[in-house]
């Protein structure tokens, strides 16, 4: 009888497209959690597959490489009974010179029922919702947001601390380049927690105090008092545009090992999107150690990613005015 | 039929009736079963698990053996999803036990059309392979549109299709009692 004391939410899903956090209310999201709570048990079956999007079709189109989260929407549509086409950009028509609306146009007159879109530039998967008459889904646009990974992110910290109203959250690393972390910055302050963020200058993008969140540079400060450590993947490119001396460098700075955790709660929770750049953001005896529930947001992702599918297909019922059987 | 709490409304079972008749059919289940042995309950979400978890606790009271209770919901397993909108909300399905050869009895507030227990018959099969399947009501409206009945059944109340049979259960509504409420004409049955 785990959660019982959860309130249940009775927000209905009214929104075409999940673009990102930004637009969603706090009822919006606790209804995503209660959903993806509800479906979690599905992948604890020796049969893990329901029949609710029988007949419907995903299409994975990323222009970008990912493998969880690719493969995360891959097992959530299978978990559901969907049909689901992976699309990676290198192997497309794009590299003959078609538009990506034209692409998703051809898409479209297959009869798909959902679009999953990455894609490096922020704003690609808005402008093909806008186009598309399929559900479409941001599975990460440049910098900009990525709300499946911060949605798995809020479900794992409530699993875990069972709340996340008056939470204290760190999130560090390359904030000016992370869609992940302004994803985390909507939902999290949306749902009451006190967000500080925590880079080298450079990597901090300018007026992000006024999204609401608490700004320090020096990594002690992020780690004291801190619910919830949330580190990000710095990219070796970094480097090579000056941004970071050197991954050694910021690993002495910023990096977090065993000896600074020493300057944490005993409770601490420690996360990280991944592909972990073990030895830079983290040490490796942090990632595998107690504190780490960074396989946990994996698993987690699976039924976040499961109910948002689940709940974008309540409404795309009146495509030509009929109701699809 | 006593007059119920509202215009146009009849109360078919009270708090009372409504505790005899789950009585009743926990002796009958035990009375079939020949005991508990092999026996679970399951009860369908919302009203129908708490239900069964009711029934559990009279069977005990009968036979001193605890039964195993779970909760189905049926909500991915619906025939109309894609038919209604917005999707309903799912609650999670929570059975703490292997169902593969008990015998299992299903409880449910109202026998309607059917459906909901055929969808519940699926889903049970994708968690495993039950020796037999029964099927417990508290009320059959009758108009099914599907093979199938309850093998036990706490009253059978006559309906017609502009009716809407309402169960409250002190675990979630102000009252303990079941009603036959008219439906608004504008929410009837369309062509």
């Amino acid at each position: 009888m785990a959660t019982t004391a959860t309130p249940v939410h009775t927000t209905q899903w009214t929104r075409k497209d999940l673009l990102g956090l930004r637009e969603l209310s706090a009822e919006e999201i606790h209804l995503i959690l209660q959903t993806a709570e509800s479906l979690r048990e599905i992948s604890l079956r020796p049969i893990k597959k329901v029949p609710a999007l029988r007949g419907k079709t995903v299409v994975n189109l990323f222009f970008e490489p990912s493998t969880r989260t690719r493969t995360s929407f891959e097992l959530a549509a299978k978990r559901l009974s969907a049909d689901i086409v992976n699309i990676a950009a290198q192997s497309s028509s794009l590299s003959k010179g078609e538009t990506v609306l034209d692409m998703v146009k051809n898409l479209e007159a297959f009869k798909v029922n959902f679009l999953v879109i990455r894609h490096a530039a922020a704003g690609v998967p808005h402008l093909i919702a806008r186009h598309a008459t399929s559900a479409v889904i941001n599975a990460g646009d440049g910098a900009h947001e990525h709300p499946t990974q911060a949605l798995l992110d809020a479900f794992t910290i409530k699993e875990k601390k069972g709340r996340i109203e008056g939470l204290n959250v760190s999130i560090i690393g390359d904030i000016a380049h992370s869609r992940v972390a302004r994803s985390n910055i909507w939902g999290l302050t949306k749902l009451g927690a006190h967000v500080t963020v925590c880079g080298p200058p450079t990597l901090m993008p300018p007026a992000i105090e006024q999204l609401g969140v608490r700004v320090t540079y020096k990594v002690e400060d992020a780690i004291k008092g801190a619910d919830v450590l949330m580190l990000l993947r710095i990219q070796h490119e970094r480097q090579e545009h000056m941004l970071i001396p050197s991954l050694r460098e910021y690993r002495l700075r910023y990096g977090i090992d065993a000896q600074r955790l020493k300057g944490a709660k005993p409770d601490v929770l420690i996360m990280h999107p991944g592909p972990v750049n073990r030895g830079v953001e983290l040490e490796s005896s942090v990632a595998d150690g107690p504190y780490s529930v960074i396989l946990d947001q994996v698993t987690n992702g699976l039924a976040v990613r499961m109910a948002v599918l689940y709940l974008l297909s309540g409404n795309q019922k009146d495509e030509e005015g009929l109701l699809h059987a | 039929m006593t007059s119920g709490n509202g215009k146009g409304n009849s109360r078919v079972m009270d708090a009372e009736g409504l505790r005899r008749a789950l009585t009743r059919i926990a002796h009958e289940i035990i009375e079939r079963h020949k005991g508990t042995t092999g026996l679970a309950l399951v009860g369908i979400r919302t009203r129908g698990a708490f239900l069964a978890q009711r029934l559990a606790k009279e069977i005990e009271a009968i036979d001193h053996h605890p039964v195993p209770v779970g909760a189905l919901d049926i909500t991915l397993y619906r025939d109309d999803l894609s038919r209604i909108a917005p999707n309903p909300i799912v609650r999670a399905t929570a059975i703490p036990f292997d169902l593969t050869d008990l015998s299992i009895v299903l409880v449910d507030d109202v026998l309607f059309t059917g459906r909901t227990i055929r969808a519940a018959l699926n889903a049970i099969s994708d968690l495993g392979r039950p020796k037999q399947i029964q099927l417990a009501v508290l009320v059959d409206r009758g108009h099914r549109e599907l093979p199938i009945r309850a093998d036990y059944v706490g009253k059978n109340v006559p309906t017609s299709l502009q009716e809407h049979v309402e169960v409250q259960l002190n675990e979630l509504d102000e009252r303990e009692e079941v009603v036959i409420k008219a439906l608004a004409p504008a929410t009837g049955e369309k062509p």
